[in-house]
């Protein structure tokens, strides 16, 4: 498997893996890891670094939907001019284009329930192209890129065993 | 009554007991925020795929009794599995036995063959069970020794030195526990002839087998002439993360299996059905997630490594099992000493040398089985308390 893979797939569940300890895992110069990296920052490959967090560990009760929404694509440009004025709003977590019923999938987030209504009502269905929009609310979260939200990871293990 | 000892037979009596148990007990006074490194097992959970087959066994309703010797359908995997890892054909109908764990096919296997008196060589150091499995079946362990300058791999003179007219079992645990030493295929050619020489059975325990780190691992039963005169053991535990399964199998001549099933089918019946099942679903949808499993443990073996020898311990790299085995002779502490000061005084478990035989004095027990941010901050610890005593 190539370097560059190795990299990503370490980092992908491990953001804060330091350029020395990819070195020694993949058995390769700090300087040449730090450099993949880099280049891999610059051209896209890494867009960026995230936390998953649990806002409602800490009292937090923000709100986030998950809108189907329908759209006239636009000819010549398909549907990449209208999922790219969905995608600037702040509020907007995710875009993606979609198989089946309706077209572009859009998660959005917001303090509160009228926030994310607001949202909908005065900026996403205005928009010329969008046909229709359907709001489902995120009522619990489990489990977000890999993480999962109710267990803690606790070590069952015994402390020590031969 | 009180002082019932004299009701104890004496070979449980002659059994002695773990010469670490102080540092047992001091483990398990210690309070939380202890990283350890001490354990025997790998820090997944079993994949979800293996559990939910159990789940969706028990709800189907397999709660019942299987043959003695194992679900047939599970031993034909197992055969499957030992053809194209080890290149040994094995008939799933006479010369495999589904075991409740490798110690319980050890046990039966000792007591299968030996005769009152009869000596089983032990590579040491090497997991506690050989010694006392020999003796409750009235056997009598002889230690070979290995050494750190030959990575911990059987040397055919030492084993030749060892030998006596009453040996007649050889153990082989490679990939080994504690040192992560392994055999290569000419280490166990140079061993064959000894071996038919002087007729002696090896029980080959392969528990570590899929944690090889340089090639593939080889088996000593797929050498000219070895098949016959060897149990192959594995299991499940440590490549799939099951081993709280207690699920294992035994491979060899229909007439040794024969004979361990005997013993098998009085005290144990049969291995707990819903592991065979589970096992079942392992090995059959398995091998992607272990593979994942083995390349996550290969990255922190290399992490742990050059951290012990960045604080100064001399450590072999291991190439196989989950542990690495430094020595902490610079130090000027015994083995137990230097447990006890990393436990108490930095907050971080590893295991005695001593725990895997005398001559594992001088050295302590690593496992990686740990998270990345533990093993680092282990081996930080560690290095303040070689620190303090390097000048000693």
């Amino acid at each position: 498997m190539d370097l560059q893979k190795r990299i990503l797939e370490l980092i992908e569940h491990d953001a804060r893996l330091s350029a020395k300890t990819l070195a020694t895992m993949l058995e390769e110069d700090e300087d040449k890891i730090q450099k993949i990296i880099s280049n891999m920052e610059q051209d896209k490959t890494i867009l960026g670094y995230n936390t998953v967090i649990n806002w409602e560990n800490i009292g937090c009760d923000g709100v986030t939907a998950m809108i189907d929404v329908k759209v006239s694509p636009e000819r010549e440009l398909g549907f990449n001019s209208i999922a790219e004025r969905i995608y600037r709003f702040p509020e907007v977590r995710c875009v993606y284009l979609m198989s089946g019923t309706y077209d572009l999938s859009v998660v959005v987030e917001g303090d509160n329930m009228k926030d994310v209504a607001r949202f909908v009502s005065h900026k996403l269905s205005t928009l010329e192209h969008v046909q229709s929009t359907v709001t489902h609310f995120v009522l619990k979260r489990y489990k977000q890129d890999h993480f999962i939200f109710e267990e803690a990871e606790v070590d069952k293990r015994l402390v020590v065993s031969l | 009554m009180s002082g019932m000892e004299a009701y104890i037979s004496d070979v449980v009596k002659s059994i002695a007991p773990s010469g670490i148990r102080k540092f047992f007990d001091l483990v398990a006074q210690a309070e939380g925020g202890i990283i350890s490194l001490g354990v025997g097992e790998p820090d997944f959970v079993t994949p979800w795929h293996i559990r939910e087959a159990c789940l969706y066994s028990l709800e189907k309703g397999y709660t019942m009794y299987t043959s003695n010797l194992g679900l047939p359908e599970l031993r034909e995997e197992i055969a499957l599995y030992q053809k194209r890892k080890i290149g040994v054909d094995y008939e799933p109908k006479d010369q495999i036995l589904v075991t409740v764990g490798v110690s319980e096919a050890i046990d039966i296997a000792l007591r299968a063959l030996l005769q009152p008196g009869d000596e089983v060589l032990v590579p040491e150091p090497c997991y506690v069970s050989y010694a006392p499995g020999a003796a409750l079946a009235y056997g009598k362990a002889v230690s070979v020794e290995t050494y750190d300058q030959d990575q911990y791999r059987l040397r055919p003179d030492s084993l030749a030195a060892k030998i006596s007219p009453r040996s007649k079992v050889l153990i082989l645990a490679y990939p080994n526990n504690p040192t992560g030493g392994i055999m290569y295929r000419e280490d166990l050619e140079a061993l064959t002839d000894i071996i038919i020489k002087n007729d002696l059975i090896v029980i080959s325990d392969e528990i570590y087998s899929e944690l090889t780190y340089d090639g593939q691992h080889v088996s000593i039963a797929s050498l000219p002439g070895m098949k016959d005169r060897t149990i192959v053991m594995n299991g499940f535990s440590k490549a799939f993360a099951m081993t709280g399964w207690r699920i294992g199998y035994a491979c060899g001549h229909p007439d040794i299996i024969g004979a361990m099933t005997k013993i098998h089918q009085y005290t144990i019946m049969c291995a707990p059905i819903m592991a065979q099942k589970a096992a079942i679903e392992a090995l059959r949808h398995g091998e992607d997630q272990m593979r994942k499993m083995v390349e996550d443990y290969n990255y922190r073996r290399k992490l742990i490594v050059n951290g012990l020898r960045q604080i100064g311990l001399e450590c072999f790299e291991p190439r196989g099992a989950f542990y690495c085995y430094p020595s902490i002779q610079k130090t000027g502490l015994s083995s137990e000493e230097f447990c006890e000061r990393l436990l108490t005084e930095e907050q971080v478990a590893v295991v005695p040398g001593n725990a895997f035989g005398d001559t594992g004095e001088g050295h302590i027990r690593c496992c990686y089985a740990a998270s990345v941010s533990n093993i680092e901050k282990a081996v930080e610890r560690m290095g303040r308390l070689v620190g303090r005593h390097d000048n000693q």
